[in-house]
């Protein structure tokens, strides 16, 4: 029973992890993660979309016709996240407004579609929620990683609450600019894939080409 | 017919068939996506439906409290419906700066954006007069008196305009003299946090306070400069610093407040109220 329960619940998280060994979802991550409360937010939304979308498209697995499953597994995502967006709308009307388009633009993460088509299409539901709720936290664990660096040394707070004294009120932390922009977000993430790679050694990529090297034999 | 050779009949007997149908058949793929379809469009609208309610009092809320707050009289241990029992919402007609009633307009919800996107409720700005980027003006726009003792203390003015990548949402609060500034807000952008986004800093935010819009001849005079102001300077009090490092969304707010403040937006109002000077 843990075998391949855990397996697709905890694997994504480290080992196959959507962000830093598929490099998926890398759009949104860049996005949203100025602050902390945003990239929970974010996490929250693509968790409760991810998670729907693939026990939905379990669910009729055997009754998609196998030329239209493509735009029928994008429906139903679709339809998941504007019903999670107008959730937000609701009930975090404040910081939904931070994240603005990214929220309407899960539709096109392809970690959504990725794990529908790659593992819904052929699991019962069950476990193809499970596997969407791991990948979510898999997606999840790096934008809060993210989110708390870029907030904690852009700003100098966490969740909004001062952490480090700003040099602007009299304490000693200059904000560091550019932790506030998009490319600050590809240095950490790309940091975090470097140290995930060297501590598991089997998730370095081969490289694609080598440069052929002769042998003495080949030339005769 | 089922295995045991009976047959069915009903809806039972046409799901059964529909299970059986091979999946990649011109039928089942037509079934299947209107089914889908079908099933999607009611969860979707239903949600939105029932949502709505709990959306408009949040949009409805924040205005209250944008409102309140650019006149500082927000404060968060009184309820916002009570603190806003002094403020009245009234429609005015840019082109005339009278006020007006309009049939089904309730100043109160009426959604200024919604109308300049509607060609029956706005008017297209020509684009050499449209310095702030808003494409088409609405015909009336709603403006808001706070009144202390009968007489009218604030008035509240919502401009909107260009920045550098977001269009940027305000209020400017005048005095009762319709031309000193009591306060400005932002309340809705997407500049660059930390640069551009500063424009709802309240550092910069206090600089506005107590600057003059219109000279004594009546021309237009407010601008936001580049770098800042020299206080000696004659026409310091029609002049606001611009934002470091955000030269394009200073540049936003100046042309912003410029189109509103100017003939073809709030000009005409503002002249009628502002008491003659002799």
């Amino acid at each position: 029973m843990a075998g391949p329960t855990t397996k697709v619940l905890f694997d994504p998280l480290v080992n196959n992890n959507p962000i830093t060994l598929q490099i998926l979802g890398i759009c949104s991550a860049l996005a949203v993660t100025t602050t902390l409360k945003g990239s929970l937010l974010m996490c929250l939304a693509l968790t409760a979309v991810l998670v729907f979308a693939n026990g939905t498209i379990s669910m009729i697995r055997h009754h998609i016709p196998g030329n239209i499953r493509i735009i029928v597994q994008m429906t139903i995502i679709a339809s998941l996240v504007i019903v999670t967006d107008q959730f937000l709308k609701a009930f975090a009307a404040e910081t939904s407004k931070q994240l603005s388009v990214f929220v309407g633009l899960i539709i096109t993460n392809c970690i959504v579609l990725g794990r529908a088509e790659a593992f819904a299409t052929k699991n019962p539901i069950g476990l193809s929620m499970l596997d969407g709720l791991g990948n979510a936290m898999g997606y999840s664990l790096i934008l809060i990683i993210v989110g708390t660096l870029r907030e904690l040394l852009g700003s100098g707070s966490l969740l909004g609450y001062p952490v480090l004294p700003l040099s602007t009120a009299g304490g000693w932390f200059h904000p560091i600019g550019i932790m506030l922009l998009p490319p600050s977000a590809f240095f950490i993430i790309g940091l975090l894939i470097w140290g995930l790679r060297t501590w598991k050694t089997e998730q370095v990529e081969k490289p694609q080409y080598q440069i052929h090297q002769v042998h003495r034999t080949e030339v005769i | 017919m089922n295995s045991h050779g009976q047959v069915r009949h009903g809806p039972a007997a046409w799901l059964q068939t529909l299970r059986e149908m091979p999946n990649d058949s011109v039928q089942k793929t037509l079934i299947v996506a209107l089914a889908v379809s079908l099933v999607c469009s009611v969860v979707v609208t239903s949600t939105v439906v029932l949502l709505k309610p709990l959306q408009q009092s949040d949009i409805a809320q924040e205005k209250q409290r944008n409102i309140l707050e650019v006149i500082g009289m927000l404060e968060d241990d009184k309820n916002m419906d009570t603190l806003f029992r002094g403020i009245e919402a009234k429609l005015v007609d840019l082109a005339t700066g009278d006020y007006v009633r309009v049939n089904n307009i309730d100043p109160n919800t009426y959604d200024a954006v919604k109308a300049a996107a509607n060609p029956e409720l706005s008017i297209p700005v020509p684009p050499d007069r449209d310095i702030a980027n808003i494409g088409s003006r609405e015909k009336y726009a709603t403006v808001y008196l706070s009144r202390h003792d009968n007489r009218i203390k604030y008035l509240i003015l919502p401009v909107r305009g260009l920045g550098m990548y977001s269009t940027l949402y305000g209020l400017l609060a005048l005095e009762e003299d319709a031309n000193t500034i009591f306060g400005f807000s932002i309340y809705q952008h997407a500049e660059t946090p930390g640069l551009g986004g500063k424009v709802d800093d309240p550092k910069w935010r206090a600089l506005w306070k107590g600057k003059a819009i219109y000279d004594e001849s009546g021309a237009l005079r407010i601008q936001v400069i580049k770098g800042s102001v020299d206080a000696n300077k004659p026409g310091a009090t029609y002049e606001v610093d611009g934002l470091t490092g955000a030269t394009m969304t200073s540049r936003g707010v100046n042309n912003m407040l410029r189109y509103w403040l100017g003939d073809h937006g709030y000009g005409p109002f503002l002249k009628k109220i502002r008491p003659a000077r002799g």
